[in-house]
């Protein structure tokens, strides 16, 4: 019985923040928003030789075949560098996919692409979980029309892995005749977000989910618990931040952290975090570990994550005052990067009521 | 990250399991604690003593069981018996047993352990005073040493069990002139002594859980110290330490919720269980996050036990935000009863035996005392996040 990350997992953190410390700073990540980048090359490729890309894929596809936890890990480093790479979509949702519904040839094809660099997959699930403003897609004859909104990574990819009415997967290519695919341009510069339209166009379908909406679910649940983690991260820098300047600022000749009404405000949003880790970690693992436990975790750990996400945003950016308010400190980014976790694939009440109906409540 | 258990582990679940199914019939009803003083409670604390399974890794000279420390093993211990719904044995007063055999001299340890862990011996805290709450160390109780004696003066409050308990154990000013952390000694003394007086003090509960103890003239033998004089300031807080970590315990908020579980289910408005109402099932689930959160944070705790690690910031929360999340789970509880949530006392009517509405209460009381959940954000916010202390407060 051990309740911690292993020593390997440790040296992951390390390195990828390490890694993302001298290479993604607040300017880079600045320059990238200014420009509309959302797959900063440099990053992209310095994450890539870390073997983070293909951080979930079997090593017999040419990925380091490491577990939901270890890529938790790694979202909760790109959460706090803010890091304006595709990776939850491309990296996590689209590999679970085609490695529970995908076909050999399927699986041979894409994932060590994924997992070298070469394709960036973009994943469209968000009318399974709730539909606004489509009306969904229908497949016929090979075939794909329709509209699916939020694909995550959609706007940088090369593949996608759209879901239709029915909840089945299919692969399409995203430059194929017949897709649009659009901007949709959010409070969060760092990740894109598309409206993708697609008029007749050629889809392959991911076979195993044809008649199971396992691989769909496990998709939907390998995101959200990401999407916790990216939060996490996020967070945690808010935190580090918000006590930082309390420490440094002066106002009636003294720090302001020595103010309890400040202080308190620290202490409130530290205690809030601190038992989000080890949700996060124990979601995450049960995933690989704990399948009957995965999906009441997961579910529990996107909403609470949200939660506590909004809070520390929110503190975080009152403690820093009218500065905080400012670009000049750049802490938006952070709160807009948590804003955006807390909405994609399930805002905290309606993940909360998946969790009431799993329980047969 | 591996939440299994080993074979030797495992053997040891089977070992308890068995050992519960053999004698659970033995074991009383009602709450669990320390403070248990009714025959059969202490046979059972014996027995459980005998089999290890209470007292267990107090030495055996001592009067405890005398196995090898080990964090899992306790941890399985205290599972299985929740589990099974048996009341668990103790290890004696957690605010006072662990500083005795710190800090204790041996006579003190052979005197004091063993009768405390059978349930014998029965304690009461003196600790605050009116004046002295939060700022603990500005505690004004005096003690003089005249001859072979302190002889004390002053008054405690909030000493719960002072009218049934056989000894206190008292933190008194026995060095006027030194700073306030150095002038304090750490005492424990007879509650039978001349010159000791209880009164009960009612709470909003409508029972007198605590007391207010006065002290006039009661003369206590030099030795009944532990630590040195002035040292008492530093003896207290190990057993702060103690204490705090068992107030928020996350196995409590667990059973806790299964019951607001069940209190959602069955209560119905219009032939409707709450549990279906969005509105309440969403607080439900609001909770159980919480719920779930604090229970991995308590496994990454006891793995760092375990380990002999220092837990941080994961153990400096668990007080302020276990209470908190105890009074909102009861919180609910009454207001999916609505109108039945306010009943008290004798009714027909009444839920749970009406210990959701005493909850409510009484954790409110939990969340003052203890340390303030105001005090220990001051304590998370200076220790665990570095920020200055206020500074003192100068009269203009």
């Amino acid at each position: 019985m051990e309740f911690a990350l292993s020593e390997e997992q440790q040296m992951l953190q390390m390195s990828i923040s390490r890694y993302l410390d001298s290479h993604c700073d607040l300017d880079q990540v600045r320059a990238a928003a200014k420009d509309n980048i959302t797959k900063q090359a440099d990053v992209w490729n310095g994450i890539g030789e870390l073997g983070v890309l293909g951080i979930i894929i079997p090593e017999e596809y040419g990925g380091v075949g490491l577990g939901f936890l270890d890529a938790a890990l790694v979202a909760e480093a790109l959460g706090r560098a803010v890091a304006p790479i595709p990776y939850i979509g491309s990296s996590i949702m689209a590999p679970v996919a085609i490695l529970n519904a995908g076909d050999d040839r399927q699986k041979s094809t894409w994932l060590p692409k994924i997992a070298a660099g070469d394709c960036v997959f973009g994943v469209g699930v968000t009318e399974q979980i709730g539909q606004r403003e489509t009306d969904g897609i229908v497949s016929a004859d090979g075939k794909l029309t329709g509209k699916a909104m939020f694909v995550v990574d959609g706007l940088d990819a090369d593949m996608l892995v759209i879901a239709d009415d029915n909840g089945v997967l299919h692969l399409v290519d995203a430059n194929a005749s017949g897709v649009t695919r659009n901007n949709l341009s959010t409070i969060d510069k760092t990740r894109a977000l598309a409206e993708v339209i697609l008029d007749q166009v050629d889809a392959e379908v991911l076979p195993g989910s044809k008649n199971d909406s396992e691989a769909l679910t496990k998709t939907i649940d390998a995101g959200r618990v990401m999407l916790a983690a990216d939060s996490l991260g996020a967070s945690d820098v808010m935190i580090e931040k918000a006590v930082q300047y309390a420490k440094e600022r002066k106002q009636f000749e003294r720090v302001i952290g020595s103010f309890q009404a400040v202080k308190h405000m620290c202490a409130e949003m530290a205690s809030e975090l601190e038992p989000c880790r080890s949700l996060v970690w124990y979601a995450a693992h049960s995933i690989n570990h704990i399948p009957g436990e995965a999906r009441l975790l997961v579910c529990h750990a996107k909403a609470h994550l949200s939660e506590v996400g909004r809070f520390v945003a929110k503190t975080s950016t009152e403690v820093h005052g009218g500065m905080g308010f400012t670009d000049l400190l750049g802490l938006h980014y952070w709160f807009k990067r948590i804003g955006l976790d807390r909405q994609l694939l399930g805002a905290p009440e309606l993940v909360r009521e998946e969790a009431a109906v799993f329980q047969g409540w | 990250m591996d939440l299994a258990y080993n074979e030797e582990y495992e053997a040891f679940r089977i070992e308890v399991q068995q050992f519960l199914k053999e004698h659970k019939s033995k074991a009383p009803k009602g709450r669990a604690g320390w403070g248990a003083t009714s025959d059969k409670a202490r046979e059972w604390q014996q027995f459980l003593i005998e089999h290890g399974y209470a007292a267990r890794t107090i030495p055996k000279e001592y009067g405890g069981f005398g196995a090898k420390p080990d964090i899992l093993k306790n941890h399985i211990i205290a599972e299985e018996f929740a589990k099974a719904k048996v009341r668990p044995g103790h290890s004696g007063d957690p605010r006072l047993v662990p500083v005795v055999l710190e800090l204790g001299t041996e006579e003190q340890k052979h005197a004091l352990v063993g009768p405390t862990i059978r349930g014998e011996m029965n304690w009461c805290q003196g600790y605050s005073e009116p004046g002295s709450g939060s700022d603990l160390a500005s505690l004004s109780t005096k003690a003089v040493l005249e001859g072979d004696e302190w002889v004390i003066n002053g008054q405690k409050i909030w000493t719960s069990g002072a009218q049934s308990a056989d000894m206190i154990f008292c933190l008194v000013r026995t060095e006027p002139d030194a700073p306030k952390h150095n002038g304090i000694s750490y005492l424990i003394f007879k509650m039978d002594t001349p010159g000791i007086e209880v009164r009960p003090l009612v709470t909003m509960t409508g029972e007198a859980i605590f007391n207010e103890t006065f002290f006039t003239d009661v003369r206590v033998p030099k030795d009944q110290i532990i630590g040195k004089r002035g040292e008492g300031w530093f003896v207290a807080n190990t057993t702060l330490k103690h204490e705090r970590g068992s107030l928020g315990d996350p196995n409590q908020i667990e059973s806790r919720f299964r019951d607001l579980v069940e209190i959602l289910k069955n209560e119905k408005i219009d032939g409707k269980p709450l549990i279906q109402y969005p509105i309440y099932r969403d607080r439900l689930l609001k909770l159980q996050g919480r719920v779930l959160s604090m229970k991995c944070n308590g496994m990454r705790i006891l793995t760092a036990n375990a380990k002999n690690t220092e837990p941080g910031l994961a153990r400096w929360i668990v007080k302020l935000l276990g209470c908190e999340l105890n009074h909102q789970m009861a919180a609910l509880a009454i207001d999916a009863m609505g109108e039945l949530g306010v009943l008290y006392g004798d009714s027909d009517y009444l839920r749970d035996y009406g210990m959701w509405q005493r909850n409510y209460m009484l954790d409110l009381g939990l969340i003052i005392g203890g340390g303030t959940a105001q005090i220990q954000k001051n304590m998370i916010g200076e220790r665990a996040l570095g920020l200055p202390k206020e500074p003192k407060y100068k009269a203009s």
